[in-house]
């Protein structure tokens, strides 16, 4: 009689992708229902235009890929990598820009950056951040017309006007985009964290600033850091937490990008508070909690070991820092998220875990060099 | 016995012919060499715009071409400039290389290729300025595209002065095709246009080149920035790679004829 023996992982956890990527999709949610609630109907048109792209360009590259086999591609299909990078561009995107603004991300995500390197696991940046970056760069007018929240707008951006501006470039009405991003007195409002450039730029003072409608703290709901953009920070931020309890994310990375940015921010704050911002405003603007929790942690793009996710949080957290407050754009998430993909396997060649029984050098002469020397010992 | 005779007669027949023909010998040794003459051209001129395209396959000069492909007059204008000084350099190149010590042959390659360089230069400034300020300063970089100096002392330093200008010809209007194509390729998708601004290369009536292929509310910035470039020349690249592999699946496949032997196994 045989026995039948096998080496030592004998509890499979069976984690499949499209699990681990459902997962994520859940924990954005509350994220989206905040934007759905601050500014309306367009992320959510965005996010549906951006899938279906992106669905529509995988098949065609998996088809291409694998003629034969057919139920290889639909799993592939739906294992909810290319929807999951569809809706993170598509909760980036402003909401009210054109829609060809998300078909143009989706394909340039799905074609260029994950399918031309290999498809997913091979894709050397963030799809969903290069998409971005891609459109950033190209159409900065369309991808900076950030409306204000919906309680500051005149207009009433239900779903049939949102859906026609989307559409169109105009509301049912005929106002333009512009004229949603203006307020009553003529001004364009735009994101705080634009805002707030531009007016430091003018030469006021950061609390001279925070005296404008966008970062109200007399209107309802409000916590006075940037109106809106702070209840969607936080709900991303409830979501991340999920994830991290659920051990669908690794924690080092998402601590060690918010301490980051909040010692820079603090150093900065002490210097000279005239200039600089405080670092809940860093943290509840922008990007931020979104490209901490969901973007930075992408397990093919980050770093793998617990000292390289370290380090690549905290030179995300600085480049952020530096780039929203020295740079040309006013947010920096995506640059410095495609900046510490590009670092990623440096830190991980040099912060290679040591293995059980084994020194940090090179295997081979340590291993020779060993022997003897526990031998002595014994002896 | 009857297979070595036959062998040994065709052999005498063949030696008397050659014995016949041995008055019109040097005609056909003339007409053999032209045909080679004529492969070596060919040969060029398939190694300079397909199988070794300074572009394509050696990636030389990338800087110019990837710098000053965001239009098409760009591209051709840059295009022509490296045409010539590779056809001249070429030329002069392979006229002094008997002359040439082989210790400082770079440094006077490098004076060749510098004065024609300036020699088209002071050309492209009197009579094309506008394409000579919208090219800046990779027209005078143009002595440094490793294209060049790739080729003076690759063929022409070992090659007669026919062979090195035909091959200076072959490379440049390769390196020209690819700008071109690069140009093209950023230009419909940047502005969507096509030869804009052309009369500032070609003169005024050059202006009726202008193609609007469609119209664009705001450009693509990526594709007119170097980025762009970046991202055309690898899809321009992987093309051309894409219809080599063709290509070759398509020829038929010569099948070796192998020898096959039988062997007689005395134990069964």
């Amino acid at each position: 009689m045989a026995y039948w023996i096998a080496s030592s992982p004998h509890n499979h956890n069976q984690a499949e992708t499209s699990a681990l990527m459902r997962l994520v999709i859940y924990a954005l949610l509350p994220g989206i229902f905040a934007q759905w609630y601050f500014f309306g109907w367009g992320n959510i048109i965005h996010i549906s235009l951006a899938v279906t792209t992106a669905l529509l360009c995988e098949f065609i590259t998996l088809s291409l890929r694998s003629k034969s086999n057919k139920a290889n591609i639909r799993k592939q299909l739906f294992d909810g990598s290319a929807i999951l990078t569809a809706i993170l561009l598509g909760i980036c995107l402003p909401a009210i820009a054109p829609w060809w603004i998300s078909v143009i991300g989706a394909a340039f995500a799905i074609l260029v950056v994950k399918q031309l390197y290999g498809g997913l696991g091979h894709n050397p940046f963030n799809p969903a951040m290069a998409a971005y970056v891609m459109l950033l760069i190209s159409f900065p007018i369309q991808m900076t017309s950030w409306q204000p929240t919906l309680s500051l707008i005149n207009i009433d951006l239900d779903f049939a006007n949102t859906f026609s501006t989307v559409f169109s470039g105009f509301t049912l009405d005929g106002y333009s985009v512009e004229q949603l991003r203006t307020s009553i007195d003529g001004f364009t409002m735009a994101t705080p964290l634009d805002t707030l450039k531009t007016n430091l730029g003018l030469g006021f003072t950061v609390f001279e600033t925070m005296q404008n409608n966008i970062f109200s703290s007399s209107l309802p709901l409000s916590l006075g850091f940037s109106l809106g953009w702070e209840w969607v920070n936080i709900a991303f931020l409830a979501g991340g937490l999920v994830l991290i309890a659920k051990k669908a994310i690794a924690w080092q990375t998402p601590i060690s990008f918010l301490l980051s940015l909040f010692v820079c921010s603090f150093v900065a704050y002490t210097i000279s508070p005239d200039s600089s911002a405080s670092t809940l405003f860093h943290w509840l603007t922008g990007g931020c909690m979104l490209g901490a929790f969901f973007i930075l942690t992408d397990p093919v793009t980050g770093a793998t070991s617990v000292k390289g996710r370290l380090i690549i949080g905290a030179l995300a957290g600085l480049l952020v820092y530096l780039i929203r407050t020295f740079g040309g754009y006013p947010d920096g998430v995506a640059f410095a998220v495609l900046l510490c993909n590009m670092a990623a396997p440096l830190v991980d060649q040099y912060t290679r875990p040591r293995t059980y029984g084994h020194n940090i050098d090179s295997a081979e002469a340590s291993i020779l060099k060993e022997k003897p020397n526990k031998q002595g010992e014994v002896e | 016995m009857s297979i070595n005779d036959e062998n040994i007669t065709s052999g005498s027949l063949e030696l008397n012919a050659e014995s016949d023909n041995n008055l019109t010998e040097t005609a056909e040794e003339k007409s053999l060499a032209k045909q080679t003459l004529k492969a070596e051209y060919k040969e060029l001129a398939i190694q300079g715009l397909w199988k070794n395209n300074p572009g394509l396959v050696q990636l030389l000069g990338l800087c110019p071409l990837l710098a000053v492909t965001a239009t098409v007059t760009n591209a051709l204008g840059l295009g022509l400039a490296t045409l010539l000084v590779l056809v001249c350099s070429n030329a002069t190149v392979s006229a002094v290389r008997h002359w040439v010590p082989k210790e400082i042959r770079i440094p006077i390659f490098v004076l060749i290729i510098a004065a024609f360089v300036t020699c088209v230069q002071l050309l492209m400034n009197a009579y094309t300025y506008g394409i000579y300020q919208s090219l800046g300063i990779f027209l005078p970089l143009i002595v440094t595209n490793c294209a060049i100096i790739g080729r003076a002392e690759a063929y022409a330093s070992k090659n007669p002065i026919k062979q090195a200008t035909f091959d200076g010809l072959m490379m440049g209007i390769g390196f020209a095709l690819v700008l071109v194509v690069l140009g093209a390729i950023r230009e419909i998708l940047g502005q969507g246009t096509l030869f804009d601004g052309a009369n500032l290369l070609l003169g005024d009536w050059a202006s009726v080149l202008r193609i609007e292929v469609y119209q664009l509310d705001s450009q693509f910035l990526l594709a007119i920035l170097p980025p762009g470039a970046f991202i055309a020349m690898g899809f321009i690249i992987a093309l051309k790679n894409a219809i080599d592999a063709n290509m070759k699946q398509r020829q038929p496949k010569i099948e070796k004829q192998t020898i096959e032997r039988v062997r007689v196994n005395f134990d069964s």
